[in-house]
């Protein structure tokens, strides 16, 4: 007699071993959109940045961690070049943007800037509706001609920025009635209507409640299909949620790059581990 | 410099106390382990009957010990050596929890072997429970000193271990053709030196983690990762 055929589908027994996690790509082996070469910076005779050079892998979330003062934000706004407008500053090196120099002679720093989109600690809307805090970029930088082309902008944006269900029925009201939270995602769907192939976050939760967090947590990981995204934050539990890799910075220098769950669970350098076990000075 | 983070003695204070309750897990686990042999050399129930109690004791503080754990990922948000420190913990005490179990198996041995006069010597065995304790309790240490050598070292001692466990199987079944009526109680031994073999792995396991806790290499399964 045969025997009976077994009920359940043989589980395949796998022939070569999976590759451990450990030994999976870092941010080199991945498409770069931004890199620095040996980048300084200084305020007046301060030298904030000294000689960082790392690689920020594109449609990836990128976290810069660190103590305050240690040059993460500075580091930050110099790849959209907005800490030129500080007076007496002055850098050294290189930051590429796709392979190409932002601090090339004849960059366009306007169209810089609208290319690597940013957000801030305190949201700052303008004292506009919502619509109009939306569709400000676009207007300026001439992206929709048509009324229609407008609507539908500012509508994927404030989508894109996880808004639209709370603001759909009063786009034409102050953006400054929102409340804090959503005042930062409105910022965010303004960046957004610019249509940046960067967005720099400074801080984008630390003034936000533990649910406007999650939000803007929420929102940062969705974004990451479409844009490379570079965040600062002082909350180390934040960059390890939110980021695929995370670099330290200690005193205006990199100590150490690389992925995000290795960072956190194993770090190479002493002084990361140090860091982010709180066991700094 | 940067100021301590709120709570932070407090975490460092806690993570001793969590080194501290491992350690006297593994003594008491160790010392399971020892009084299980001394009964059996001795063919004593009683004292036997002590280990099956004490087993108790071990199986407790592997609740305490998860419980510590589960509280310290919760409420500090371990990251790096600390988070590798408080997850490796809650492996070592499973494992020594196991032990504890091993121990309690030799001395249900000895309720099978009671009334019965040994027949020969078996130093292998007593070597075996040796090695085994002694592994166990530098593989403790290495933890607490967070020693990844001397870690290493502790793994190299399995192989006298497997090593005797073999050969002493041999042996018994040398006796079992000898002679069958001493099928049963070399059956016994057998078991006993299977469930010290077994202690000298977990006591492996626990050294593998020490180095993973120091280094944040995963040295398990070195074929698999094709390293050691």
């Amino acid at each position: 007699m045969d025997a009976q055929p077994l009920q359940r589908p043989r589980t395949p027994i796998p022939t070569a071993a999976p590759v451990p996690p450990a030994q999976q790509p870092g941010p080199a082996a991945l498409p770069t959109a931004i890199e620095a070469r040996d980048f300084s910076f200084w305020y007046g005779a301060n030298q904030a940045l000294n000689g960082i050079s790392l690689v920020i892998p594109d449609r990836r979330v990128t976290a810069f961690i660190g103590p305050s003062g240690c040059g993460k934000s500075t580091f930050l706004r110099s790849i959209n070049r907005m800490n030129e407008l500080i007076p007496g500053t002055r850098h050294q090196g290189d930051v590429t943007l796709r392979g190409e120099s932002v601090y090339r002679g004849e960059v366009d720093v306007v169209g810089l800037r609208r290319r690597i989109g940013m957000v801030f600690q305190k949201s700052n809307p303008f004292p506009k509706s919502i619509y109009d805090n939306v569709a400000y970029g676009p207007r300026v930088n001439g992206l929709a001609r048509k009324r229609a082309d407008l609507d539908e902008l500012v509508e994927t944006s404030l989508r894109s920025a996880a808004l639209w269900d709370e603001v759909s029925d009063r786009l034409h009201t102050s953006a400054l009635g929102l409340s804090g939270g959503q005042q930062q995602r409105l910022c965010i769907a303004r960046a957004l209507a610019a249509q940046p192939d960067v967005l720099l976050m400074d801080e984008p939760a630390s003034a936000l409640d533990p649910i406007a967090t999650q939000k803007i947590e929420e929102l940062i990981y969705g974004l990451k299909q479409q844009y490379t995204i570079v965040i600062v934050t002082h909350n180390m539990q934040q960059a390890a949620r939110v980021s695929d890799f995370t670099a330290f910075f200690y005193m205006g220098s990199l100590v150490e790059m690389g992925r995000t769950d290795l960072l956190f669970t194993t770090p190479k350098e002493d002084r990361t581990e140090a860091y982010i076990t709180g066991r700094f000075g | 410099m940067i100021p301590a983070m709120t709570g932070q003695r407090h975490f460092h204070e806690e993570l001793a106390r969590l080194k501290a309750q491992l350690l006297e897990m593994s003594s008491l686990a160790e010392e399971l382990v020892g009084r299980a042999m001394e009964a059996l050399a001795a063919r004593d129930v009683e004292m036997a009957e002590e280990v099956v109690q004490g087993d108790k004791a071990v199986d407790a503080l592997e609740v305490a010990v998860d419980d510590a754990c589960i509280h310290l990922l919760a409420l500090q948000q371990p990251m790096a050596r600390d988070l590798r420190l408080i997850t490796m913990a809650m492996k070592i005490s499973n494992d020594l929890e196991r032990v504890g179990d091993h121990a309690v198996n030799i001395a249900e041995v000895v309720e099978h072997l009671a009334g019965q006069a040994a027949f020969a010597e078996f130093p292998e065995i007593d070597e075996m429970a040796r090695l085994a304790r002694e592994m166990l309790s530098d593989a403790l240490d290495d933890f607490v000193r967070g020693d990844a050598a001397a870690a290493r070292d502790v793994l190299k001692r399995d192989d006298r271990v497997d090593a005797l466990h073999e050969s002493l199987f041999r042996i018994l079944l040398t006796h079992m053709m000898e002679d069958p009526r001493r099928i049963g109680p070399c059956m016994s031994l057998f078991l006993v030196s299977r469930n010290l073999e077994r202690i000298a792995d977990l006591a492996t396991n626990i050294a593998e983690d020490v180095v993973f806790l120091v280094e944040g290499r995963n040295i398990k399964h070195g074929a698999f990762l094709g390293g050691e």
